[in-house]
């Protein structure tokens, strides 16, 4: 990974951790931050030795969305009435979205604190969530007069249901891990100090697992939000081929007929 | 003259064709350009399909790219020292003539980028079998140019007026599945599979009556050049035409005796 200064990277045991590195404007998203985070997803897509993606925050935040003072001075520039709102999501957050939905690997958001605005949908975007006791999450849109983005309207309804999507970003209350664990938005909530070592756990497990055919998975979850149920089953039919013929496939079925645990490769 | 079969030997060539059990396999294969399209490959690309619809043992086309670009657009260095009278002269478009001469049907597995003449080769095919991560793009306008190969014609009669107008005027690229809806494809699969889906479509080709698929073929595209009455007429006659092949008495002996026909392309 190139140096970066936005985010922070590291890689351990087949895990690319991703750190949101603006810890005193409590990780706000500038364009610093779309820029790197978009080059270390890039990266670690092809690098065939990440087999898992960890997102978290430096500092108390996880992350608060677009960083609303960068917002403000590019409403004004170059002249007021200019800035395209559209554009910004569609250049900056809209492919960092795609890019961890089809990412074809299991990416975690390890949420160590506050989530707020897209910083919620860049959580939601990953595959699983786990959070601190003390994290809350905020749909901040509805006071700032937006909608939510990064595909969140989209998420929420998928994972929520729209009763318990419309209270979350009509009243734009904070939601407590507890809460969220509740609701089925994220999978495990642990103590404050409990993160890392809970995280590195989850990933490390996740990172051992055939990660050909867990990207295949996603790709078929995917293609579910658009399909009927015989395209549905096809799609399962050619990608079942594919995953028929990885070597992880062979390890899985020998090490289970051998009665030993299997050392998947992630090809 | 070379014959198809010569072409089994030319791997490094940018067309490369190779005979696999009765399909006449066609590779625009340049990866160090992401298969642009010039004029050499074009002129190469038709000869190579013409000759195998000229063999006796090839019963269909396939046509192909690599996964990550089927083609990706036209050779636009060459085109800018092109001068109008040079292009007047050396007619270059009319290997698309050519091109629609085929009589056997071509199938096409495309991938990734197609640009320009990419698309306008797929247009040219009957049946097109698209990996999901393919994007379609006509940029010719765009560049003060215009789709020369049939782009125009051919897009306006496979999908409707305002996708055309959009496709073209704009130089939007769409995905697959938006072409799989606009009916600019047949079939969208996964990536790992759009050759092998393509090639079974061949094979299944292969085991069909050759005669009947190419007069099928025939039929169809003149629903694209002539009038209802008329293009009825001519489907009716190559309806009867096909009363005195032998294949066409087997297959409905077949279907009577509830048993598999054998085809001998007569």
């Amino acid at each position: 990974m190139p140096p970066f200064a936005a985010i922070q990277t590291s890689v351990e045991a087949g895990v690319l951790t991703i750190t949101l590195n603006r810890p005193d404007v409590c990780n706000a998203v500038n364009e610093d931050v779309c820029v790197e985070l978009g080059t270390a997803l890039r990266m670690a897509q092809r690098e065939d030795a990440i087999r898992c993606i960890v997102l978290t925050g430096a500092g108390r935040a996880f992350c608060t969305g677009q960083d609303l003072k960068e917002l403000a001075r590019l409403q004004r520039e170059p002249a007021a009435g200019t800035f395209d709102f559209a554009a910004l999501l569609r250049q900056r957050y809209n492919p960092l979205i795609v890019r961890l939905r089809t990412m074809e690997k299991p990416v975690v958001a390890a949420l160590n604190g506050v989530a707020a605005g897209s910083g919620v949908s860049l959580a939601l975007a990953a595959d699983l969530r786990i959070a601190v006791r003390s994290a809350t999450l905020l749909m901040a849109f509805g006071q700032l007069g937006l909608v939510p983005d990064c595909a969140a309207t989209l998420t929420l309804i998928e994972q929520l249901g729209y009763a318990r999507a419309a209270e979350l970003c009509f009243l734009g209350e904070p939601l407590t891990a507890e809460q969220a664990l509740q609701w089925g938005l994220v999978n495990r909530v642990v103590d404050d100090g409990d993160l890392p070592r809970a995280t590195q756990e989850l990933a490390g497990r996740l990172a051992a697992l055939p990660t050909r055919a867990l990207g295949l998975t996603k790709r078929a979850f995917n293609h579910a939000q658009n399909a009927t149920l015989d395209e549905q089953m096809e799609y399962e039919a050619l990608l079942q081929a594919t995953a028929g013929r990885t070597a992880d496939h062979r390890e899985g079925l020998e090490a289970f007929l051998a009665k030993r645990p299997p050392r998947f490769t992630g090809s | 003259m070379r014959t198809a079969l010569d072409y089994d030997a030319a791997m490094n060539e940018a067309i490369q064709g190779e005979l696999i059990d009765g399909i006449g396999a066609v590779r625009i294969n340049r990866p160090e350009v992401l298969n642009v399209i010039n004029l050499a490959t074009l002129e190469q690309l038709v000869s190579t399909l013409e000759r195998y619809d000229a063999e006796p043992a090839v019963r269909c086309l396939l046509l192909t790219g690599s996964e990550r670009a089927f083609g990706s657009g036209a050779d636009i260095a060459e085109l800018a020292a092109t001068s109008m009278v040079d292009t007047y002269q050396r007619d270059s478009g009319a290997a698309w003539d050519r091109l629609r001469r085929v009589r056997k049907p071509i199938v096409v597995a495309v991938s990734g980028y197609a640009i320009g003449p990419a698309c306008e080769l797929l247009l040219a095919g009957d049946i097109v079998v698209a990996s999901e991560s393919t994007r379609i793009s006509f940029p010719e306008v765009s560049m003060g140019a215009l789709p020369g190969g049939g782009g125009t014609q051919r897009l306006a009669r496979a999908v409707g007026k305002a996708c055309v107008m959009d496709l073209l005027l704009t130089g939007r690229a769409i995905t697959a599945r938006e072409a799989l809806a606009m009916g600019l494809v047949s079939r969208v699969v996964p990536r790992e599979h759009y050759y092998e889906e393509a090639l079974n479509i061949c094979r299944e080709l292969c085991k069909r009556p050759p005669l009947a698929l190419q007069v099928a073929k025939q039929a169809v595209l003149t629903a694209y050049e002539t009038t209802l009455s008329a293009g009825l007429s001519h489907e009716r006659n190559l309806h009867y035409l096909l009363f005195g092949t032998a294949d066409q008495r087997e297959g409905l002996r077949a279907f009577l005796e509830q048993r598999a026909a054998v085809f001998v392309g007569r």
